[in-house]
């Protein structure tokens, strides 16, 4: 199963036709997709706007496949969980949010974890075509984490 | 002795951050703050749970009712750490921290790669702590670099 998450601040049809277009190409594989305030309704998968904590979390373990805007909420679960994900970055200059930050997320991504980067439609049709071929993110850097908590714990208790 | 303590953020990737930093939180008196009812089921168990209006600094309206929620929240906890990843309720929340005289942490989310968000920047005199999560963003008079959730 691939599951396709876009965030619920914001629509994002481009992202939500262009994986909807390869599903209609792909009949044989199966996606789900939470398509948030997106107006574009997919044709060849199944969707909803948006799915509670505990569901998402069971479509995002079940899935072998993430595909979703660049969103660090996404980015940071995938990792945890170990999966394989396409992210396309918003940009600010076709209105899908107000700044060019997901460019910017974009752009060190694929360096940090093995995540594949779509700035495009032709992007994302080469990446899902070869999906099977990205490799799983890798869990996050438990040093950077620890050292946060504890400058965190140590002012709390100051 | 518990400190009492406000954690807040909006939703996603903001709330995603925060619940990271968990373990930071552990033992003490917490109440969080955020934008979807449905985020109450990650929270352990004893800790208060408050949600507000999602808004953004583009919409007036819908700031101005965030803020009423927050001082209600603020007159009935009574907050002495306000701790945020983000954005709006996060910024607001260390501004109403500093007049009820809670210490106060920002945390901007490691999303910020190339420079620190608005709200990010704009909170520095506010924030008792001020963190980036990139080493590269870090700068002496602040914000500073102390480790990153990811």
């Amino acid at each position: 199963m691939m599951f396709l998450t876009v965030g619920s601040q914001m629509p994002f049809d481009r992202l939500v036709k262009s994986v909807d277009a390869w599903a209609m190409r792909n009949p044989s594989a199966t996606l789900f997709a939470q398509i948030g305030k997106s107006d574009y309704r997919p044709q060849a998968m199944e969707w909803v706007h948006l799915l509670g904590p505990e569901k998402y979390r069971k479509r995002f373990l079940e899935a072998d496949l993430i595909i979703s805007h660049a969103g660090m909420g996404t980015v940071i679960t995938a990792a945890d969980y170990g999966k394989r994900l396409i992210v396309m970055p918003r940009r600010e200059g076709l209105g899908e949010t107000r700044n060019d930050h997901q460019i910017a997320t974009a752009k060190w991504l694929p360096d940090h974890f093995g995540i594949c980067v779509a700035m495009d439609d032709t992007d994302m049709m080469r990446a899902l075509d070869g999906w099977p071929g990205i490799v799983p993110c890798e869990s996050t850097n438990a040093d950077a984490k620890n050292d946060l908590v504890m400058v965190l714990s140590k002012f709390i208790n100051s | 002795m518990k400190k009492k303590i406000l954690a807040v953020s909006s939703g996603g990737g903001h709330w995603v951050q925060l619940r990271r930093l968990q373990q930071a939180l552990d033992g003490q008196d917490i109440a969080y703050v955020t934008v979807h009812a449905d985020y109450k089921m990650d929270i352990p168990s004893g800790a208060r749970f408050y949600t507000v209006r999602d808004a953004t600094r583009w919409d007036r309206w819908h700031l101005v009712v965030l803020l009423f929620q927050l001082l209600l929240i603020f007159w009935k906890e009574r907050p002495q750490i306000v701790i945020s990843t983000g954005a709006a309720p996060g910024y607001l929340s260390l501004r109403l921290g500093k007049l009820f005289g809670a210490k106060t942490v920002w945390i901007d989310s490691v999303a910020n790669v190339e420079e620190i968000s608005l709200s990010g920047q704009r909170i520095a005199k506010y924030a008792d702590l001020w963190l980036t999560q990139w080493p590269h963003l870090a700068v002496s008079t602040g914000p500073h670099y102390k480790g990153s959730v990811l």
